[in-house]
């Protein structure tokens, strides 16, 4: 007789599949994975918080004339102004706190920028998407004017438009606008021309959808990756531009200061060795512009389906 | 290829033309110059002569066939602040932004060639990634802000160098150059590095990424198993093969440079047609304004035109493409 031995049934350690990922947790993780990128996002979110914040936490309200006093001004970082506020980074020719300052700049050139960005987006998306969809003569109008737009640089499209329109806040967001659209038409057209050839914009056709719905809801948010980089580098590029505008004295009027405007009173006082006006307000705009620029890099790499794992 | 150089020659053309519309009835949009050249005692009599004496009361397109007419003669106006003829004015101060322009140039070949290689033959090292770092600064620091910071160093707080102005002139073949002085040289270090800086690290990321291509490719191996030393591999075979698209795009930063040429000037004080352009958008002086945008248009034009033949020359791809078209 022989004994049938059962194997004792071994416990197997189950390993259950995780469940999927979401994309958007996807994207979340992948971008975690730079610390450079994470340390950008959070000194962009603090910068955004203290832009938006700024009425509310800044010690003094530097436009409010009366608050002023001649007597305060130029003061070196830590000294105590006539009303007992401590200027912990000096204050500029007028008597103003430059803390106050830079958070109102900073308030004004992030409005400005990614205002200017986002408007800039919709406009070159839309005419990127009709151009790669429709094709033909109304493609290679377009993309003769984008050629023709981007072989001049930025700087000088700017120059050219205020000095003929003039300054104003809605001028400056125009002109950034106009220099800009050119870049998105041409990355959303590329990607579009791609997209289009692919079945499910066939298959849409085939339903008889209207063209505006296979644009905006079938092809649009396909050519989105490349545009979400490209916008948050062009943002910094505005944020930029406008300083640079404003610095000359072409971009914002002196009621609303940006920093490039900040930068740009402290130069008067540069030679004379009050180097406080002109070098806190430029730190400012170089932190907002670099973790802006990191976080488009960081972007560039995760978005990029060539190197998806 | 003389059909594509014609194509081009015909497409600048049409750009110019284009150009001198918009800026034309663009600049006539801007308030009226009258209001703050003349006396405000002055009445309605004598503000009608203003306007006749500047030619402004006429019909606005009288206003623009007059001054394509006056633009073939070499003729844009007079400067309405400083009453002499406009392309005089601008055409003085040229020399002084070539200069600059130029000396960044020579900046940005002389040390943004080496760094690239540098970075691109050891990019693990820790001077290759520290080149690299740098060149990110170089990209997100604005300009105008980086030109202060160098007058606060190095004039204001060491006082190496002067922060404004030209200094001694040498006058060449009846122009004035800095370059050609110790005085003017110091002058113009400050500004030209100013200039230089985005170039410099555009062109060592440019010549990076080239080097690690090419170093890859079978020609070099072939060449490294042919015994040739590395010194020759490197400046001979992948030197020339890298520098087509350096050539191209630095002829076509020229032009950036002219551009960015105008916030370098303001900040150092150099007299060149930046500056000059700065001054007349505040003064509202339009013949200068239209006067240097139709010059910068211009350059801009003949600059890419003048590139894209050499490239289509250099490179006969691009030439079929422009053709088939």
């Amino acid at each position: 007789m022989s004994q049938s031995v059962e194997p004792a049934p071994v416990a197997l350690a189950v390993e259950r599949a995780r469940p999927p990922m979401s994309p958007f947790r996807r994207f979340l993780s992948d971008y975690a994975e730079d610390r450079v990128a994470v340390a950008a996002f959070v000194v962009f979110t603090i910068i955004l918080a203290l832009a938006m914040l700024a009425p509310l936490i800044s010690p003094t309200n530097p436009y409010d004339l009366r608050s002023l006093s001649i007597l305060d001004n130029r003061q070196p970082p830590g000294a105590q102004s006539m009303r007992g506020i401590t200027f912990w980074l000096g204050s500029d020719g007028l008597g103003r706190d430059m803390v106050s300052a830079i958070l109102y700049g900073l308030r004004t050139s992030l409005f400005v920028g990614v205002l200017s960005g986002i408007a800039a987006l919709c406009l070159g998306m839309a005419i990127g998407l009709a151009s790669a969809y429709f094709g033909g003569r109304f493609d290679s109008l377009v993309m003769r004017l984008v050629d023709l737009q981007l072989s001049f640089p930025s700087i000088l499209i700017a120059l050219m438009l205020l000095a003929i329109l003039g300054q104003g806040v809605d001028k400056v967001i125009l002109a950034l606008v106009m220099v800009q659209w050119a870049y998105y038409a041409r990355a959303v057209r590329g990607s579009a021309l791609v997209e289009r050839r692919r079945e499910y914009i066939e298959a849409a056709q085939c339903l008889a959808l209207s063209h505006w719905s296979i644009l905006f809801r079938h092809l649009l948010p396909n050519c989105m990756p490349p545009l979400i980089v490209i916008g948050t580098l062009q943002i910094a590029h505005s944020i930029a531009l406008e300083a640079t505008l404003s610095f000359l004295g072409l971009g914002l009027p002196p009621t609303e200061p940006s920093l490039g405007l900040l930068i740009s009173n402290g130069f008067n006082y540069l030679l004379s060795g009050h180097y406080w006006i002109s070098t806190y307000p430029g730190i400012a705009l170089l932190v907002t512009i670099f973790s802006v620029n990191l976080m488009g890099d960081r972007l560039r790499d995760v978005l990029n389906p060539r190197l998806q794992k | 290829m003389t059909v594509f150089i014609i194509r081009r020659l015909l497409q600048s053309v049409l750009v110019v033309v284009a150009m001198t519309l918009i800026v034309f009835f663009g600049v006539n949009v801007i308030g009226n110059p009258v209001d703050i050249l003349i006396n405000p005692d002055c009445d309605k009599i004598c503000y009608a002569a203003a306007m006749k004496a500047l030619g402004l009361d006429l019909p606005i397109h009288e206003q623009y066939f007059i001054f394509v007419k006056n633009v073939l003669q070499g003729d844009l106006g007079r400067s309405f602040i400083l009453g002499i003829p406009a392309i005089k004015l601008i055409v003085s101060r040229l020399p002084a932004t070539i200069e600059l322009a130029g000396m960044a140039m020579t900046m940005t070949l002389v040390f943004g060639i080496p760094l690239g290689l540098w970075a691109g033959l050891r990019p693990n090292s820790t001077s290759g990634r520290m080149i690299m770092g740098f060149s990110i600064l170089g990209f997100s620091l604005p300009t105008f802000w980086v030109g202060l910071m160098m007058i606060m160093v190095f004039s204001v707080e060491l006082g190496w160098l002067p922060p404004t102005g030209r200094g001694d002139t040498v006058t060449v073949l009846g122009l004035p150059f800095s370059f050609l002085t110790l005085d003017g040289l110091s002058h113009m270090i400050l500004p030209a590095t100013n200039l230089a800086l985005f170039h410099i690290a555009l062109v060592t990321r440019l010549t990076r990424s080239g080097v690690r291509e090419t170093m890859l490719m079978d020609f070099v191996k072939f060449a490294r198993a042919k015994g040739v030393s590395s010194t020759r591999v490197i400046f001979v075979h992948v030197l020339k093969n890298i520098l087509i698209p350096i050539v191209t795009v630095l002829g076509l930063e020229l032009g950036g440079l002219l551009a960015f040429a105008v916030v370098t000037e303001s900040i150092f004080a150099w007299p060149g047609m930046g500056k000059l352009l700065i001054e007349s958008i505040t003064l509202l002086d339009r013949p200068v304004i239209v006067g240097y945008l139709m010059l910068i248009v211009f350059m801009f034009v003949a600059i890419n035109l003048a590139v894209d033949i050499l490239y289509s020359a250099l490179d006969p791809r691009v030439r079929v493409q422009g053709s088939s078209r």
